[in-house]
């Protein structure tokens, strides 16, 4: 636990797994550089790993002021005890108002053990960000500034707004995707720190004995264009059309977790709470009801288009357009006008005549 | 050897079954309205410590802390095997955040000395998957989430495939350890016909209207004495209990209102998918 301490910097948990970053802790980048900004206080990014040291430029280019970089051999592969044990010193050391991870596997195992290790608060899965103040219900105590951690809770029927009044730092987790990554700026730099890494001697509990992983087959998130199939569908082969129609708008293919279940799709496909969060210039879904664990991970597409044979289906109230009807004889049709090319918008202007 | 297990099992709101009724005006969930259910991942959980009972002998506690309903969890363990059944149940220990509840089950866990502490990977009330790994922590316990498949138990070392997501990992540890199961993990195992006619008269002495030693006797005496501890019995301290336990608070709590039918409807003609193709052209949207 450490003290209420005003100054304090902004950080995030720059996870490197195999000595690579992934897309979360530069999306965290994003946002931290808002709340830093915000509190008038530097945005630090902390770094654990073995010979990560050039990833700091690619967190400076994304908005960190400084880098906190902790090598050691025994942080090569990350686990909870090691990875802990660093973080927690840096935080008693430097006392951060706020550090932010990724809701990954590895941010969620890593962040409650520091949160119970320093006895702070941490709230999984944000969906927002900001700072506001907060009045304690039964003290009337007024707290200025402080991180409101939002997100959905009770399977998405509530958001809830968390605060940390007292026991600092303000941690919370962020899933994928659901921070906008900032663009990357060449010529920003900051001010790397080395830090000591106090791990010898220390025995580690987990021995690793095999990894595998895997590339991810398909990037949602870098699609423009997602066309996306649910239990409606109905069957594995009949998901095919939804195959038809992305590949005719260069699009990516999505599912619903029903889709996912039912074996129609793979769960790299998964858009949701639980698979991963989208915000494309359109979104199509297909057959879909929008469940509002779907829906959370979509609704924010700048487009929505719906399909669907029930007028009453929740999904339509995150649509742009909607058609009500059967999916098996609508993408057909939209197929046909697309691959119509000209004509159609005559025959649009015809329709709207 | 055997081994003693610990699960920790938690009774939640089924949030699948939310509907408006669910939600009070003021937008905070009426939990009164809402079926209960035993944690999906904890049954899964449950079952990988009946399976290392079965391999390897030992025993299986169930703990949940909550209200004295969640006694229908603990005979719900009874039923598919479990050997014993404990609630922590105190007043005091409402409004308990994951920091708090691990404090308050670590303290539980530690007066039962379990060789491997078994949690769900997360509950679906909160989705949280904190309670795990902070257990973990508290207890000085090494914390293996997300397995998959354990694959050896042998002495005083285990070794489990866990699942990293884009992925998966083999670690091996030794035992005291703390381990959170995934869905993915097994079957759980039905409820054994011969044990629900036993256990289904499991009661705590709570659920006793006016209990005289002699009842809680008979029923110690026959096994079907449901255990329940206050936050007294297990020594914790007040101030890592409950709210004041708990750093985290509620600033706004909104319940989400659908907005209706704000868009664009086309009809499933021809005429009416050209229209939509047309305008997404023309907004530059796709083309
Ligand atoms: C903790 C938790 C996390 C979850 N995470 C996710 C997640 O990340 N992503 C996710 O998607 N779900 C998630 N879910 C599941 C979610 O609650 C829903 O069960 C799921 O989204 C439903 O999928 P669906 O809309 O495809 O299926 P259904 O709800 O069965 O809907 C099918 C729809 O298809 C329509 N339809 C049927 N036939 C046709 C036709 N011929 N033409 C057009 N329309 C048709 C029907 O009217 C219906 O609206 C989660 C659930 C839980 C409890
Ligand atoms: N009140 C509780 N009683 C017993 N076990 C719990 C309780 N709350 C959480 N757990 C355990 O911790 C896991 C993770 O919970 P959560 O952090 O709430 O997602 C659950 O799957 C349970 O195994």
């Amino acid at each position: 636990m450490i003290d209420v301490n005003r100054q304090g910097e902004v950080w995030i948990f720059a996870e490197a797994e195999g000595g690579k970053l992934s897309d979360v802790p530069l999306e965290l980048l994003g946002k931290g550089r808002e709340l830093a900004d915000i509190l008038s206080v530097p945005l630090g990014a902390v770094l654990p790993g073995d010979g990560v040291a050039d990833l700091a430029e690619t967190l400076f280019a994304h908005g960190a002021d400084r880098v906190y970089l902790a090598e050691h051999p025994m942080l090569a592969h990350y686990q909870a005890a090691t990875y802990s044990k660093v973080i927690c010193k840096l935080i008693e050391t430097h006392k951060p108002q706020i550090c932010l991870y990724g809701a990954t596997p590895i941010g969620r195992d890593l962040a409650p053990t520091v949160a119970s290790t320093m006895k702070c608060g941490l709230t999984a899965d944000c969906t927002d960000l900001q700072i506001g103040d907060h009045t304690e219900l039964k003290s009337k105590e007024h707290h200025e500034k402080l991180l409101l951690q939002i997100r959905p809770a009770f399977g998405g029927n509530i958001i809830a707004t968390i605060v940390n009044p007292r026991r600092w730092p303000q941690m919370a987790t962020v899933r994928e995707g659901v921070m906008k990554m900032p663009e990357p700026q060449a010529g920003l730099t900051g001010e790397l720190i080395r830090c000591e890494v106090s791990l010898d001697g220390f025995q580690a509990p987990l021995e690793i004995i095999e990894t595998h992983r895997r590339e991810k087959k398909v990037n949602l998130k870098a699609a423009r264009i997602i066309v996306a199939g649910g239990a409606g569908v109905g069957s594995r082969d009949n998901f095919r059309l939804i195959w038809d129609l992305a590949n005719c708008l260069g699009a990516a293919v999505g599912g619903s977790r029903a889709a996912v279940d039912l074996g129609f799709v793979e769960n790299d496909h998964q858009v949701g709470q639980t698979g991963t969060t989208v915000r494309p210039a359109l979104y199509i879904a297909c057959g879909i009801s929008g469940a509002v664990q779907h829906r959370a991970g979509m609704d924010e597409s700048a487009k929505i288009v719906v399909i669907n044979t029930d007028p009453d289906a929740p999904i339509f109230s995150v649509a742009h357009y909607g058609i009500v009807g059967d999916l098996n004889d609508v993408i057909p049709r939209m197929i046909k006008a697309i691959r119509g090319g000209e004509h159609i918008q005559d025959l649009a202007k015809a329709a709207q005549a | 050897m055997g081994y003693n297990c610990v699960v920790c099992a938690k009774q939640v709101p089924d949030t699948k079954q939310i509907t408006g009724d669910a939600m009070k005006e003021d937008g905070t969930v009426n939990r009164g309205a809402l079926p209960t259910i035993f944690n999906p991942e904890d049954l899964n959980a449950l079952e990988e410590a009946l399976a290392i009972r079965d391999a390897h002998g030992g025993t299986v506690t169930v703990l949940t802390m909550g209200p004295p309903a969640a006694c229908d969890l603990l005979r719900e363990s009874l039923f598919r095997g479990a050997d014993r059944g404990i609630l922590i149940t105190d007043r005091r220990a409402a409004a308990s955040d994951t920091l708090a509840t691990s404090y308050i089950l670590a303290c539980a866990v530690r007066k039962l000395e379990p060789d491997i502490v078994l949690c769900g990977r997360q509950a679906i009330d909160g989705d949280t998957a904190q309670v795990g790994p902070q257990l973990a922590e508290k207890l000085g316990f090494p914390v293996v989430t997300y397995l998959e498949q354990l694959q050896s138990l042998e002495d005083d070392v285990i070794r489990v495939k866990r699942n990293v997501g884009n992925g998966w990992e083999v670690v091996s540890c030794k035992l005291p350890v703390l381990l959170t199961v995934m869905e993915t993990a097994n079957t759980p195992r039905p409820r054994a016909a011969r044990r629900m006619m036993k256990y289904k008269k499991a009661l705590a002495p709570l659920e006793l209207a006016d209990a005289d030693a002699g009842q809680l006797d008979t029923l110690k005496e026959k096994g079907l004495l449901l255990e329940a501890w206050t936050l007294d019995d297990i020594g914790a301290e007040m101030a890592w209990c409950g709210v004041d336990g708990s750093p985290t608070k509620v600033h706004r709590i909104q319940s989400v209102v659908l907005t209706g039918g704000e868009y664009h409807e086309l009809p499933p003609t021809d005429e009416g998918v050209a229209e939509l193709i047309g305008e997404l052209i023309e907004e530059h949207t796709i083309g």
